[in-house]
C-alpha cells in the first residue's frame, strides 16, 4: 500500500486520533473522550478528513494516511468499531482520477500477492481486475433493480433500506464495480457536478458485493459546506443527538483548498476480499470481544 | 427496555404479546447511511420463525422468563405432567412442548420449566441424565461394520448407540445436550 503512493508522490501522514470536532453526520456516532480535560471533552476520529483537507489547503499536493477509525455501534460481520482506513487526497484531481487510482491499486496489491496484476483468486470464485471495472450510475442501479428514482424523489429511509437489501446484493461480482453520481441529498462532503445538479460527483467502491471505498470530488465552497453542515446539525439534533463545536479550522482552510479529490478505503474490508474471508474478524489480530 | 445496539443471537425479545428469541442476526450498514438489524426470530410458544428488520432507535422489550424447578410426574393423552415441588401446584406440558427431552426424562426426575408470563413454554433439562439400559444384544467382537457400537434402548424408550460391552442392566450417564453416551454410571 505504502509503496504504491510513496512511487507516485505521495506524502505520507499522520493527524490526530483525538479532535475537538467533526463533521456533522446523522449517521456516524463517534466514541466521546469526557476525561479530556476538565473543561473539555474530545472525539476520536470517524475519519481523518478533516484534518487531511486542512493539509492539502496548507501546501501540499498529493497525501495519504494509514489508520484506525473509530465508529460507535459499527459491529457486525463486515463492520469493526475500530478498523483501518487508508484515505488519499489528490489536487486538481476528480473523482475519475480516484477511480482510476483504485484500479491501479487494485492491480499492484494482486501483483504483490500473486504475481499477477489481472484477478483476485479466491476458493469459489474469481473476480477479474481487467480495466475497465463496472462503472453504475446509482439512479440507473435504483430504477433497474429498485424500481423508483432516488433524483426524482428523496426519501433516505428508502434509499438506506434499497441500498442495503437490493442493490448490493445485485452488484455484480466478477469485477469491481464503481457506483457513481450520488444524489446531491447523499452528497455528503461531495461537491454538486457542474453538469446537472441533482447528482453529486460521489463514488463508492464495490467488490463482490462489499462496500469498500468512498470518494469525492471535493466541495471546496465555503460557504455551501456551512450550509450543509448547518442542515445536517440540524437533522442531529431533530434525532436527539448533541451539535459538534463550529469545524473554524477546516471551514478556514477551505478557501485556500483549490480543486481536489480524496477517497476513503477500509483496509479490512480489502484484505477480506483478497483472502476470500467470510468475516471481518477472520482479518484481524484481536475482536473488540476478546481484547 | 432494549435497544438496536442491544440486538443479537439469543437475546429474548416480546413481540406482539409473545416471546421469540433471536436466532440469526445481521448487522448491515451502508457508509453513510443508516444501520439496518436484520433478525430471524423464532416463537418460543409456537416455534415458528420470522424475519424482521429494525433500525437504530428502535426500542424492544425484553422477555421475561421465570424458571422454575419442578419435579417429572408421568405422562399420559394429556401430556407430561410436572409439579412445584415447594406449591405442589401442577403443570402439563404438550409433547410437543417437551420435545427431544421426552427421551430422557425418568420418573421423579427434577427439571427446570421456563414460564412466560405464567405459561409454561419449554424444558430445560440436566446436562446429565443416568438412565437404565432395558434392552441390549450382546456385542459380538471383530464385528466392525457397526463400527464398535451397538443400539440399546434404555428405561424411557429411546434408543442409543453405546460401546459394545454395554449390557442389559447397565446404568449409563447420558449428555442431554447431544443425546450422546458418555460412560457407565459409577454404581
Amino acid at each position: 500500500m505504502r509503496t504504491f503512493f510513496l512511487e507516485r508522490d505521495f506524502v505520507e501522514v499522520q493527524t490526530p486520533l483525538l479532535v475537538s470536532t467533526l463533521a456533522p453526520e446523522i449517521n456516524i456516532e463517534p466514541f466521546t473522550l469526557d476525561t479530556y480535560s476538565g473543561a473539555e471533552s474530545r472525539y476520536l476520529i470517524t475519519s481523518p478528513e478533516l484534518n487531511m483537507k486542512r493539509l492539502l489547503a496548507s501546501g501540499l499536493d498529493k497525501i495519504f494516511q494509514l489508520g484506525p477509525v473509530f465508529r460507535k455501534g459499527e459491529r457486525g460481520s463486515l463492520h469493526l468499531p475500530e478498523f483501518t482506513m487508508l484515505e488519499w487526497y489528490r489536487k486538481k484531481a476528480d473523482y475519475r482520477d480516484l477511480m482510476k487510482d483504485c484500479e491501479l491499486l487494485l492491480r499492484a496489491a494482486a501483483f504483490t500477492l500473486y504475481g499477477d496484476t489481472s484477478q483476485i483468486l479466491l476458493a469459489n470464485n474469481k473476480i477479474s481486475l481487467k480495466p475497465p471495472f463496472h462503472v453504475i450510475r446509482v439512479d440507473d442501479a435504483f430504477r433497474k433493480w429498485a424500481g423508483w428514482s432516488p433524483l426524482e424523489s428523496c426519501e433516505p429511509d428508502r434509499f438506506d433500506h434499497d441500498m442495503v437489501t437490493i442493490i448490493e446484493p445485485k452488484l455484480p461480482k466478477d469485477k469491481p464495480v464503481f457506483l457513481i453520481e450520488y444524489p446531491a441529498w447523499q452528497a455528503s462532503l461531495a461537491r454538486l457536478s457542474p453538469h446537472d445538479k441533482r447528482v453529486a460527483e460521489r463514488v463508492e467502491l464495490y467488490i463482490n458485493g462489499i462496500e469498500l471505498a468512498n470518494g469525492f470530488s471535493e466541495l471546496v465552497d465555503r460557504k455551501e459546506q456551512e450550509e450543509r453542515f448547518k442542515q445536517e446539525t440540524a437533522r442531529m439534533l431533530k434525532a436527539g443527538r448533541e451539535a459538534y463545536p463550529r469545524q473554524s479550522h477546516f471551514l478556514n482552510a477551505l478557501d485556500e483548498l483549490g480543486e481536489c479529490a480524496g477517497m476513503a478505503l477500509g483496509i479490512d474490508r480489502l484484505i477480506m476480499v483478497v483472502t476470500g474471508a467470510e468475516k471481518i474478524d477472520e482479518v484481524v489480530a484481536f475482536t473488540p470481544e476478546e481484547c | 427496555m432494549y435497544d438496536s445496539s442491544d440486538l443479537r443471537k439469543g437475546l429474548k425479545i416480546v413481540i406482539d404479546g409473545e416471546p421469540y428469541i433471536i436466532t440469526d442476526f445481521q448487522f448491515s450498514k451502508p457508509g453513510k447511511g443508516q444501520a439496518l438489524y436484520r433478525c430471524k426470530l423464532k416463537n418460543m410458544i409456537t416455534g415458528y420463525t420470522i424475519d424482521r428488520t429494525y433500525r437504530s432507535g428502535d426500542k424492544f422489550e425484553p422477555a421475561n422468563l421465570d424458571e422454575v424447578h419442578m419435579q417429572y410426574l408421568y405422562n399420559d393423552a394429556e401430556g407430561y405432567h410436572f409439579m412445584d415441588l415447594n406449591t405442589y401446584e401442577q403443570i402439563t406440558l404438550t409433547e410437543e412442548q417437551v420435545g427431544e427431552a421426552k427421551n430422557f426424562l425418568k420418573d421423579n426426575m427434577e427439571v427446570d420449566i421456563l414460564f412466560f408470563k405464567g405459561t409454561p413454554i419449554s424444558i430445560s433439562l440436566p446436562t446429565f441424565v443416568e438412565l437404565k439400559v432395558i434392552e441390549a444384544m450382546p456385542g459380538v467382537k471383530g464385528d466392525t461394520a457397526t463400527g464398535a457400537t451397538k443400539p440399546v434402548t434404555l428405561e424411557t424408550g429411546h434408543k442409543i448407540q453405546v460401546p459394545l460391552f454395554i449390557e442389559e442392566g447397565d446404568i449409563l450417564k447420558i449428555d442431554t445436550r447431544t443425546g450422546e453416551y458418555v460412560e457407565r454410571a459409577k454404581k
